[in-house]
């Protein structure tokens, strides 16, 4: 997901070849089918983003053939896409780009009655968690599974704050608070810090409302003044905060996942989502309205939703899982992982506080002008 | 979101054109020459030229020009002038839709010329601090008598072996709070001081990547001048301040607008070191070029910055041509 940038600075950086295992580029996807056809499907994912056991695993029990290949941008995702009709079966683009891929029209309505692991219209078998059926990219969830979500919260190390500080009643305004001069990380991103802010002063994280986005921009060039922001960061800061470098970061729950298990061991992180709500993101498996292999297509997004695999897949991945079955696994006492999910609030926030989170949305691009004309201002405050 | 790499049929052919030329021009000195002839030896770095640079530079004046849809704009220079200048007419649609003034909210943003403005006066002062810092080093190094000179130049060319970035982000791991200075400090029972995300830890970075292109072509020059000048100069009853001013420095001026130069240019185009040590706190004018190709994804704005760049250079190599104009510090003023 959002690791993006950061595998693509490290692609820049290093030159390094395509991770093994993962081909890049969809020359000819076919090809590499056996003769009977029907038996491939074409997955296409985010780098890393699989327990590489599970396509083995599928491999062995349907007997049908998985091509996976990589991407390291939702932009190549959706220009490889364009430029390849009927190369990919199954993609995994995140919430916004999945509205766009609709408003596209690229995408195929997908015959839930095939995918009953995850199907919104038989509530005995679906394994989906609930707010993450007809999200507002999807509303009457045609076109989408969720595959794995998380949120956008504050990374705090627990030595660094003061004794009143209780992460479930905690506002966004602690980012605000000037007992952290110098000592707080903001997300150089501009989609993620404005939507805080905007979250913050109790409007939607999606707004296009002018007075509203100038409302943002002036919290966080007050913020930047106050003195409380110690950078702009975006792939460094989880690497700082396990250093123990700043008090507090704004991040998203995957990265803070890895910063919290990263730590060194005089640093204790921990992670939570402020009272106001905030942004909610979610990768969901789709099929292009190009795709080859639809049924093949189907059953790999099934075997997916399957309790034990998604169980497979959160381990190896880290984030929250949209799987109740998965969760119960993970849970079990007994079982392989043992882990407490639902006390953990980085994987699990409260149900209060999911209902106050949103989706981002795909905005219009001139708007996004608007926002990153602001964000510059902000770029500009000395 | 990402331009794709359509151009316009002409473009095309101009590059065609151009190659055609290079073959042409080519197969005319060999028959006019009737064989091989010295200038052919140029030819593979012509053909290198024309692809890495001029091509490029038109691409870069195409994309500056052009919107999105590739039509001809100005837009992107007036954007250049007023970051809110598209902004401002989404701002204006949205009022008169709503029927609301919006008057408040429509304002110049100086993003653009404020960042250049700061690029030019951290290259500025980066410029001066190497120049202090580099000829007295170099006055040091080509000194006969000193037995360490040639200790210290691989001294100086060592650490040019790594990677800038590499070089770049050691610094953080020094200063950082939980870095070795702080860390020294703290064990010796001193407050810890804050030396990471600051204009002067940006400026520090600079001047540690860029003095070595000082020091050299001074270095370079005082090296190969004929030290009997100066002994000369003493004879004539000069000290050795005198020496130095009357005699040293001037003959050394190429090697200094050459060191200017070298130390100037990479100032002002500086990326990612504002962004590691800096903490992304202030941008200078690669930062903004960066954002504008990679996060924006808006190529034609992103080109009209670069060429403003170029253009800037440009001048500030012709003001400094005026000053060394045999080119005698290697010629590129």
């Amino acid at each position: 997901m959002k690791m993006k940038r950061f595998l693509l600075l490290l692609l820049v950086l290093t030159l390094a070849l395509p991770l093994t295992g993962c081909q890049p580029a969809p020359e000819d996807a076919e090809s590499g089918a056996p003769s009977s056809a029907g038996q491939v499907v074409n997955v296409f994912n985010w780098e890393d983003y699989i327990d590489p056991e599970v396509i083995n695993m599928f491999e062995e029990e349907t007997g049908i053939t998985v091509n996976y290949m990589c991407f390291t941008t939702v932009e190549d995702m959706i220009v490889q896409v364009e430029a390849n009709p009927g190369a990919f079966d199954v993609c995994f683009p995140s919430d916004y780009i999945i509205e766009r891929m609709i408003n596209k029209g690229m995408l195929a309505e997908i015959d839930f009655s095939h995918i009953p692991n995850a199907d919104p219209g038989s509530p005995e078998t679906c394994q989906t968690l609930d707010h993450l059926l007809s999200p507002d990219y999807d509303p009457e969830n045609k076109y989408s599974v969720p595959y794995m979500w998380g949120t956008v919260g504050i990374l705090y190390n627990v030595n660094m704050m003061p004794e009143d500080f209780d992460p479930e009643t905690t506002s966004w305004s602690i980012l605000w608070d000037t007992r952290f001069m110098h000592n707080v990380i903001m997300m150089d991103s501009i989609r993620d810090s404005m939507g805080v802010t905007l979250k913050y002063l109790g409007y939607s994280a999606n707004s296009t409302s002018v007075p509203e986005l100038f409302h943002a921009r002036d919290k966080l060039i007050e913020q930047k003044k106050l003195g409380v922001v110690k950078a702009y960061q975006v792939d460094e800061t989880k690497d700082k905060m396990a250093a123990g470098e700043a008090a507090m970061a704004v991040m998203w729950s995957g990265d803070a996942m890895y910063a919290i298990d990263n730590a060194t061991d005089a640093v204790e992180l921990d992670y939570f989502v402020p009272v106001e709500g905030s942004n909610v993101w979610c990768d969901s498996a789709v099929i292009p309205v190009t795709a080859k292999n639809k049924a093949n297509a189907e059953k790999f997004i099934d075997f997916l939703c399957r309790p034990d695999i998604a169980a497979l897949n959160w381990n190896y991945i880290w984030y929250s899982s949209p799987n109740k079955g998965a969760i119960e696994l993970i849970e079990d006492p007994e079982g392989d992982y043992a882990y407490e999910y639902t006390d953990d609030l980085t994987l699990s926030p409260s149900e209060e506080i999911m209902n106050k989170c949103e989706f981002f949305r795909d905005i219009p691009e001139d708007y996004l002008g608007v926002y990153e004309a602001l964000w510059m201002d902000l770029k500009n405050t000395k | 979101m990402l331009s794709d790499m359509s151009l316009p049929w002409w473009a095309w052919a101009l590059m065609g054109a151009g190659l055609a030329v290079f073959v042409a021009m080519i197969a005319v000195t060999i028959k006019r020459n009737r064989g091989m002839h010295r200038s052919l030896f140029a030819s593979p770095y012509t053909l290198w030229m024309i692809i890495f640079t001029v091509v490029p530079v038109i691409l870069i004046s195409y994309y500056a020009f052009t919107d999105a849809n590739g039509n001809f704009t100005l837009d992107n220079f007036k954007n250049f002038w007023d970051s809110h200048y598209e902004a401002n007419k989404v701002i204006a649609a949205e009022a008169e839709r709503l029927g609301v003034d919006y008057s408040q909210y429509i304002v110049r943003g100086t993003v653009n010329w404020d960042t250049l403005v700061y690029s030019l006066w951290m290259a500025f002062q980066c410029t001066v601090i190497c120049l202090l810092l580099g000829y007295p080093a170099a006055l040091f190094m080509a000194d006969r008598k000193m037995k360490l000179g040639a200790t210290l130049v691989v001294l100086f060319i060592i650490p040019m072996w790594m990677n800038f970035l590499l070089r770049t982000v050691a610094w953080m791991s020094l200063l950082e709070d939980s870095g070795l200075i702080n860390s020294l400090l703290k064990s010796l029972g001193f407050e810890g001081v804050q030396l990471m995300y600051t204009s002067n830890t940006v400026l520090l970075g600079m001047v540690y990547n860029y003095l070595p292109f000082m020091v050299f072509p001074i270095y370079t020059v005082l090296n190969k001048m004929d030290f009997r000048l100066s002994e000369a100069a003493a004879d004539l009853g000069c000290n050795s301040f005198q020496t130095l001013y009357k005699v040293t420095v001037p003959l050394s001026v190429p090697g200094i607008v050459s060191g200017i130069t070298m130390v100037f240019m990479p100032s002002v185009t500086t990326f990612f070191i504002p962004r590691v040590l800096g903490g992304g706190y202030t941008m200078m004018f690669g930062d903004l070029i960066e954002s504008k190709f990679l996060t924006e994804g808006n190529w034609n704005a992103g080109s009209a910055l670069s060429l403003l760049m170029m253009l800037l250079i440009l001048v500030s190599l012709s003001i400094l041509r005026k000053v060394d104009p045999n080119g005698e510090g290697g010629g590129l003023a």
